[in-house]
């Protein structure tokens, strides 16, 4: 604003003194901005700490070995500890993962290194619907993820409450995630890797499956390490699809409980917040230990570079 | 005789093998084709199950009873979503008045301002904060937020409403905003600051007059994907929002406070009732469902709009 009145002003008027003293006004603006600027940095800080500190504290006087190993139990009263909501937390990333992986995958190869050399117009329409389709999903919010899996899965193919609805639902959910991230993994692959595969007389897939693909597994499995955080912590699209049952699943078609639907349950249905922040904890630390493995890969990524 | 019959077999494998090896090739292709058309199979999915389930909900009510009537009572065959959609709409516009101002600050301090050490803080714990999950940040709102905003005394304050909810929203949508507009801030050349700074202008005059208007499509962008994210967010709004079924109004002669009143998303609407609901009830539901996933493709498009404009 200071910078339009210094344009503006005659120059007889810009005796020494009033310039000093314009001078030491826009100092003073910018610091007074710049603390405002370090304060929303704290915030965000202390946000996180806030949440992180509080819920790990408190949660951290329920934690312990018995905790983690024994089932939850007592319907209404929220006893027992968390044990089946880790299995089952851990079948279901295991499920979705291994159905969106492959597509993600496929489709996040088809993107990068077919797509631009396509000629045929229906193809170049496809290729463009694709596109659409990954960035529609991606902003999907969860909550009608969970209704479509309710309608297709649950009710249209009566697969039930169970795992595998849940899991074909959570598929859905992360697939524009593992798109997006293998997309941007296999974008840093140098085209030098490509040409020199090509000149060695190997075909199109050949070069993909042979070079580019191991050349950009780090960044894949960061997607999918991603992936494993984003189902342990979702909990609308598994509310409506996961039935909620606290029973060890048996199979595919058995419902369950996650972690995250575990603290919903827990905080709403039983106002046990002492157990619900126990297992937030838990949640919390998995995910920041998730946070770290995915670091760990990208230093590692940039370092090969 | 014998040699050239020999070449002419071993070239016959060989173009055997090439075959097989373009079959392969051809055939690959098109399985991540069909692979990379699953997306946009999935939204097709998405759109027709949610029309065809909501479709008698439409048929029956009419659009305009379901967008407009205040009533929500299933017993009695009443759906009106006018309580529902001004919750969302109230809490997202609490949620950004909160949590913009933070966000961008967050987003310029970290790209302009931070030194590399306390980069190296805020930025881990900015994305650490997109991967707490919405559960923990609603058991947080319950459990700390709520009481305290009880202490606000004003008579029907619960605590429950849509303050703690926008509150809450507000640290929920910061990374979402926060990384985009970092990102679009850090994508203005290096020489317009040069320039700026070359002129006189003092780092602040440089970022609000030269870094930030060219920035400004994505940031705009940035604070369109944050609000499409707090229309969808779910579960921590269950817990801190109330989710009684009127349309919120303030709760004495002062307006400010509408924001102590409860209110319902149209996600918790959707998420508290689908598991019960039949007949025309369930139809309701998915026709909530509907209107929230015309808004939020709205509001996404025209972000998207935005960033690819200025990527052209």
């Amino acid at each position: 604003m200071s910078a339009h009145s210094i344009t503006s002003r005659p120059c007889a008027e810009r005796a020494a003194s009033p310039l000093r003293s314009n001078l030491a006004s826009r100092h003073l603006t910018q610091k007074v901005a710049f603390a405002l600027l370090w304060l929303a940095g704290l915030v965000a800080v202390g946000a996180l700490l806030a949440v992180v500190g509080y819920v790990v504290s408190h949660g951290a006087q329920v934690l312990s070995l018995d905790f983690l190993l024994t089932a939850p139990r007592g319907g209404l009263s929220g006893e027992g500890g968390v044990s089946t909501t880790i299995v089952t937390t851990f079948y279901l990333a295991l499920l979705t993962i291994a159905i969106a992986a492959p597509l993600g995958v496929g489709a996040a190869v088809y993107l990068v290194e077919y797509a631009d050399e396509i000629q045929g117009r229906v193809i170049r329409l496809l290729v463009g619907l694709a596109r659409f389709g990954v960035e529609t999903l991606a902003g999907v919010p969860s909550i009608i993820f969970g209704l479509f899996g309710y309608a297709l899965f649950v009710a249209a193919m009566h697969f039930g409450f169970s795992l595998l609805s849940a899991g074909l639902a959570g598929a859905c959910l992360i697939l524009p995630l593992i798109i997006r991230a293998t997309e941007e993994a296999l974008r840093t692959v140098p085209r030098s890797y490509r040409e020199g595969s090509l000149a060695l007389g190997t075909t199109k897939w050949q070069t993909v499956w042979g070079v580019v693909l191991p050349a950009a597994l780090p960044g894949i499995i960061t997607s999918i390490v991603l992936s494993v955080g984003r189902v342990a912590s979702e909990t609308a699209v598994f509310y409506v699809t996961l039935g909620g049952s606290y029973r060890m699943p048996t199979s595919l078609l058995s419902g369950g409980r996650t972690m995250a639907l575990h603290v919903y349950y827990l905080a709403m249905e039983t106002r046990a917040f002492d157990k619900a922040m126990g297992t937030g904890a838990i949640l919390i630390l998995s995910i920041i230990l998730i946070n770290a493995i995915i670091n760990y890969l990208s230093r590692r990524l940039t370092m090969r570079e | 005789m014998r040699k050239a019959n020999l070449t002419f077999h071993a070239l016959r494998e060989c173009n055997k093998a090439m075959q097989t090896r373009y079959a392969v090739d051809r055939f690959v292709k098109y399985l991540l084709l069909l692979s990379a058309l699953v997306s946009i199979f999935v939204v097709f999915l998405i759109g027709l199950f949610t029309l065809r389930e909501g479709w008698v909900a439409f048929r029956e009510i009419g659009l305009r009873a379901l967008l407009t009537g205040r009533v929500w009572r299933p017993g009695r065959d009443e759906f009106g979503l006018l309580a529902m959609i001004a919750g969302s709409v109230l809490v997202t516009i609490g949620a950004m008045l909160l949590g913009v101002p933070l966000a961008l600050g967050c987003a310029v301090f970290l790209a302009e301002v931070a030194p590399p050490g306390v980069r190296a803080i805020v930025r881990p714990a900015v994305e650490l904060l997109a991967g707490i999950p919405s559960v923990v940040y609603g058991l947080f709102g319950m459990v700390v937020l709520v009481p305290l905003v009880r202490c606000i005394p004003v008579p029907g304050n619960t605590g429950y409403g849509l303050l703690s909810a926008s509150i809450v929203l507000a640290v929920m949508i910061l990374p979402t905003i926060t990384n985009i507009a970092e990102d679009a801030i850090r994508a203005v050349p290096r020489a317009y600051r040069e320039g700026a700074l070359a002129l006189g202008a003092t780092r602040w005059q440089t970022i609000v007059s030269v870094t930030l208007p060219a920035a400004r499509s994505g940031i705009v962008a940035a604070i369109i994907l944050g609000v499409g994210r707090a229309l969808g967010e779910t579960m921590a709004m269950i817990m801190v929002i109330g989710n009684s079924v009127i349309v919120p109004r303030p709760l004495n002669d002062n307006p400010l406070t509408i924001f102590l009143s409860q209110a319902r998303t149209l996600t918790g609407n959707i998420a508290v009732e689908i598991n019960y609901a039949t007949g025309l009830h369930e139809s309701a539901i998915f026709a909530t469902g509907a209107v929230l996933f015309v808004l939020i493709m709205i509001v996404n498009s025209a972000a998207h709009i935005l960033i690819q404009g200025k990527a052209k």
